[in-house]
């Protein structure tokens, strides 16, 4: 099983931790401008990259935080992973 | 109509029997009762020094418990620490901190209901836990004082190392997933022998 490091754990089995989606997508600042199609695009529509991406998981079975990695979707190998409000992207 | 007086039961009540037959180098007892408060503060905050100052203790840092002092505290994440104490002297204990944090910000929430405490000991203690536990408990990478939650089983459990070589270990599971962790351990104990099976 793939092993994840966890930014406070360390290594852990994949199978502890929940997917969240990409990452540093940001609330609307005028959210009352937006048109429908404006908010769909919000809600529902993200980047699908073959490559890197910067994604949300948490460590749901250990320390129950969320953090940021950057993982290759091709080779769904994690680049590197950390703290929420750290830097860097992708 | 009389109305009994609520009793309290442990969630293992029933597995002191079958924990008797296990094999001689593993060794299993439930403590139950136990008093367990979740601390949720900001380390080296005011407040964290004023729960330190309490309990005599400084709160463990990530994967970490502290264990010297009679009440113990086991770290669950970067501001969030289990205090294990003994039983009955929760409300007791919930007083002496929230007097001593004031007006600082922390919270403290008695769960002693949440979780009951398993006391592994033997020498074949990591032996058996390596079965359904995927980290590793060489005493190399997990020496006496590393606290981790994670999996046993598919079980979601903290388990605690008290002593070298993961030859006494505590082990907290939620009180409706502990039969079936007993019911795990007693099983993968069955091959060593005893009369578990």
């Amino acid at each position: 099983m793939q092993l994840i490091a966890c930014p406070w754990c360390g290594e852990r089995e994949e199978a502890e931790f929940h997917y969240g989606g990409q990452a540093h997508v940001p609330y609307p600042a005028k959210p009352a401008d937006l048109d429908d199609e404006q908010w769909a695009q919000y809600v529902f529509f993200r980047d699908n990259p073959k490559g890197p991406f910067a994604e949300r998981w948490m460590h749901a079975a250990g320390c129950r935080r969320w953090f940021d990695a950057l993982r290759d979707t091709a080779t769904h190998q994690f680049l590197s992973v950390h703290r929420m409000g750290e830097e860097p992207r992708a | 109509m009389t109305v009994d007086a609520p009793a309290r039961f442990s969630p293992l009540a029933d597995w002191q029997e079958a924990f008797g037959r296990l094999p001689a180098g593993f060794q299993v007892r439930e403590l139950p009762f136990l008093t367990q408060l979740t601390l949720r503060v900001s380390a080296d905050s005011p407040a964290a020094k004023a729960v330190e100052s309490v309990l005599g203790i400084r709160l463990p840092s990530a994967s970490r418990a502290e264990l010297s002092e009679e009440v113990k505290a086991l770290w669950l994440g970067p501001d969030e620490w289990l205090l294990v104490a003994p039983a009955d002297t929760g409300a007791e204990l919930v007083g002496r901190l929230r007097s001593a944090i004031g007006e600082e910000f922390a919270t403290v929430t008695d769960v002693s209901a949440q979780r009951t405490v398993l006391s592994l000991r033997g020498g074949l203690t990591r032996e058996i836990l390596a079965r359904g536990c995927a980290l590793d408990l060489d005493p190399r990478v997990a020496p006496v004082g590393a606290c981790y939650t994670t999996l046993l089983a598919q079980t979601g459990i903290t388990l605690v190392v008290r002593a070298e070589a993961a030859a006494s270990v505590w082990l907290l599971v939620r009180s409706s997933f502990a039969p079936y962790a007993a019911a795990w351990l007693v099983d993968a104990a069955t091959e060593y022998g005893g009369g578990a099976g």
